[in-house]
């Protein structure tokens, strides 16, 4: 982390102060993480581990607890609705945020595009939980803003809004009005990282709008968008608190025991199995490293070009 | 290019941390939530001979919700030698399991259990006992004399194998509630059983469409309709075990009643706390089966019924059945904790908010579960002149009517029955269709809270 050091002394700052560890500053700034790093995520993860392959007794119990959970009722249809929800979610996501960050960028020249850009990012600035309950509000013909447009869909009450197969997609449409904005910025910013040059030879080239946008800027894109859909799918599998506040908001109608998540929640806090719910945070961490080393390893993340 | 390589180079450095960051924190997020919580199955049971802690005396630290905040202050104002504690917290409503959550906590710490704690939820004592967190209170504790006070079966959530566990605070018994000027200027009479209930049910279809008889989208729909119908769907048979049979007659009778209301339109399917209910039905409404609550709660608060209109009637029975049954609804319930080193005051303040005339007769919201201060609050009701009729011979009547076959689990009826009928309900299904998948969803739901399932 000696890269930090030219930052903390501008050059031309006349050194009069004794340098006595050249890297102090950048130590102190990675050590402040680190001590989080280590308090909020190492030691739960290794806690979780522990707690995973023991009993309330700590006694050694292999996979008894793994065993528990693929056995209880919800544990299948849980995996079946994290599954549903991220490839409407991932695909969406991918779909949209590149789509839109593209025509973000055509639109640079004129002010829309600062503008835009703000919006986009507005719902992110809102916390989950918040945004979450802005939906809810959304959702509900009796309240709604846009009750007309539900009404039109056939849609008179909440309860038929949040029927059980319409979670999925309404799952994506919160977490894409709250999560996408931010990665339309990123994306837009990555675009702009683009030569310029190389955007001019290929219209010199002769290619089309079209073209430019399919062969030269999403490749270039491509481990932004890499990048992305391993964060997203991480939090994608860790899907709470959409259906959490959903089956609150709904007393419990829609949303229960809907993700992997909630079944965890559950099993320490109602069923005070806390080794089960590790069992079940254990898996997600696997299954979120195992995605997100084939993604890095298949797409040359790391790579430089 | 090398400008692009640098750039490039960058970018996945420090997309390379943020990835990282991003999934440890997330990571985190998720395992400090479960690990924070510990596991109180160490906690030892209190079943047997109860041993009270040091008693070092001190302050009482109690919680209540927002709706028991006035009886904790009143206490204090009253008691001003006794130093108290008064947090607020949800009252576990709707079955939150902040309680549970919290004693969990604290039995791994050791340390910061309340003194006495009030819980909108009557099945509290499934978990506290098993977490050693509750005192027994019918062991010279409190005395029999005060303990018999209460209505009877009362207080049988906070029975365990003979043994009182907590105190109930309200009864929340079902009986008829109806728009009186309505009924009369229609010419309808008040149904006595559940055949005349339906038949009024299919005439006001008719001739008055639009408006309602009950409603069966609430969570506790099964609560008000098929326990009083004496359906075997949570007949909790011992600590650890209940016999569900959801398909038995007592059940299908009432369920193709609900069905039969459902479709002609004289029974919602909204719940009477959804906004789409308040906007859209609750003038409309002619009668409505539901607990003691409803009077003050839904009508006089939520619906601001005007007065002089709603009344209370007891609630219909199956014609020739000769033992009446009623449902239940709620009732909160007091706990004391067996980690208290303050159990005198602590039980002086766990009598006087359960029996006390100032408190439970004067100022709680629902009907008092200490019989005498019911006789108080009901007197109250009376002269508030706010019902139709008197609606304490109907009260009180259903009181002790309750079906006893109708037992308190640790996992929630309301929340299986949410999530399992509801959704049908609302998408055109009948109930009585449903009754099998409601029996598998509390058989599922019983077994993974450890209980026994027979049918």
């Amino acid at each position: 982390m000696t890269t930090a050091t030219p930052a903390t002394r501008p050059a031309g700052t006349p050194s009069r102060r004794r340098v006595f560890w050249p890297g102090r500053a950048g130590h102190l700034f990675v050590a402040a993480y680190v001590v989080l790093l280590i308090a909020f995520g190492v030691v739960p993860t290794v806690y979780a581990v522990y707690f995973a392959f023991t009993d309330a007794g700590d006694n050694f119990t292999g996979f008894s607890n793994f065993v528990e959970a693929a056995t209880d009722f919800r544990f299948f249809s849980a995996v079946g609705h994290v599954a549903l929800y991220l490839v409407c979610w991932l695909v969406s996501l991918v779909v949209f945020v590149v789509g839109l960050a593209l025509l973000l960028h055509r639109l640079t020249s004129s002010g829309t595009s600062k503008a835009l850009r703000f919006l986009y990012y507005i719902p992110g600035a809102l916390a989950g939980a918040a945004s979450v309950l802005v939906w809810l509000f959304m959702l509900d013909p009796s309240v709604s803003p846009v009750s007309a447009l539900l009404r039109a869909f056939g849609f008179d009450t909440f309860g038929e809004v949040v029927a059980p197969d319409h979670l999925p997609v309404l799952f994506t449409l919160i977490a894409f009005w709250t999560g996408a904005g931010g990665w339309i910025v990123v994306m837009y910013g990555a675009l702009n990282n683009i030569p310029p040059d190389l955007l001019e030879a290929a219209r010199i080239d002769g290619a089309s709008v079209w073209q430019t946008a399919w062969r030269i800027q999403i490749p270039l894109l491509r481990k932004w968008i890499v990048y992305m859909v391993i964060l997203a799918f991480a939090g994608g599998t860790q899907l709470f608190v959409e259906p959490q506040l959903l089956s609150q908001a709904s007393v419990g109608v829609a949303g229960r025991d809907y993700s992997l998540n909630q079944l965890s929640y559950d099993f320490a806090f109602q069923n005070n199995n806390v080794n089960t719910a590790a069992a079940i945070s254990v898996e997600l961490l696997v299954v979120g490293l195992v995605v997100a080393g084939v993604f890095v390893a298949r797409s040359g993340f790391f790579d430089a070009d | 290019m090398t400008v692009q390589v640098r750039a490039s180079g960058a970018r996945g450095s420090s997309g390379r941390r943020r990835r990282y960051a991003g999934l440890v924190a997330g990571v985190a997020a998720v395992l400090a939530a479960v690990t924070a919580c510990g596991n109180g199955g160490s906690g030892g049971g209190a079943q047997g001979g109860f041993q009270p802690v040091q008693q070092t005396g001190g302050k009482v630290t109690v919680w209540v919700d927002a709706t028991r905040l006035p009886a904790a202050q009143l206490y204090q104002k009253q008691h001003p030698s006794v130093q108290m504690d008064i947090v607020t917290y949800d009252g576990d409503a709707n079955g939150s399991n902040y309680l549970q959550t919290k004693v969990s906590l604290f039995n791994r710490t050791r340390s910061g259990w309340p003194d006495v704690v009030f819980s909108s939820q009557n099945n509290e004592v499934t978990w506290a006992v098993q977490a050693g967190f509750t005192a027994p209170l019918n062991k010279g504790q409190i005395p029999e004399a005060t303990l018999s006070g209460w209505t009877a079966g009362a207080n049988d959530p906070c029975t365990v194998e003979g043994t009182l566990y907590c105190l109930r605070n309200d009864l929340a018994q079902t009986v008829l509630w109806y728009n009186a000027p309505l009924m009369q200027s229609w010419g309808y009479q008040v149904p006595k059983t559940w055949e005349e209930y339906q038949a009024l049910g299919q005439r006001v279809a008719t001739e008055h469409p639009g408006y309602l008889v009950g409603t069966a989208g609430d969570n506790f729909t099964p609560e008000i309709y098929l326990w009083a119908s004496k359906c075997g769907a949570n007949e909790v048979t011992g600590p650890k075990s209940v016999k569900v049979n959801t398909t038995s007659a007592n059940c299908t009778r009432m369920a193709s009643l609900l069905d039969t209301l459902v479709k002609n339109r004289t029974m919602s399917t909204s719940s009477v706390f959804s906004s789409d209910f308040a906007k859209n039905a609750a003038d409309k409404i002619l009668m409505m089966p539901g607990p003691s609550w409803f009077g003050g709660s839904v009508f006089q608060e939520s619906f601001k019924t005007p007065a002089g209109q709603i009344a209370a009637a007891p609630l219909p029975q199956w014609a020739g059945d000769p033992s009446p049954s009623v449902g239940n609804v709620g009732g909160g319930t007091w706990l004391l904790s067996a980690h208290s080193a303050n159990l005198k005051d602590a039980t002086d303040f766990l009598t006087w908010v359960t029996t006390s005339d100032e408190y439970q007769g004067k100022v709680s919201p629902g009907y008092p579960a200490y019989a005498a201060a019911a006789k108080t609050w009901l007197a109250k009701q009376s002269s508030s002149k706010y019902y139709a009729n008197d609606v304490a011979a109907p009260l009180q009547a259903a009181a002790p009517q309750v079906w006893p076959g109708w037992g308190y689990g640790q996992f929630s009826q309301e929340a299986i029955w949410a999530s399992t009928v509801t959704p049908g309900l609302t998408a055109g299904k009948t109930i009585v269709s449903m009754l099998p998948e409601w029996q598998t969803a509390i058989t599922n739901y019983a077994r993974s809270n450890g209980y026994e399932v027979s049918q």
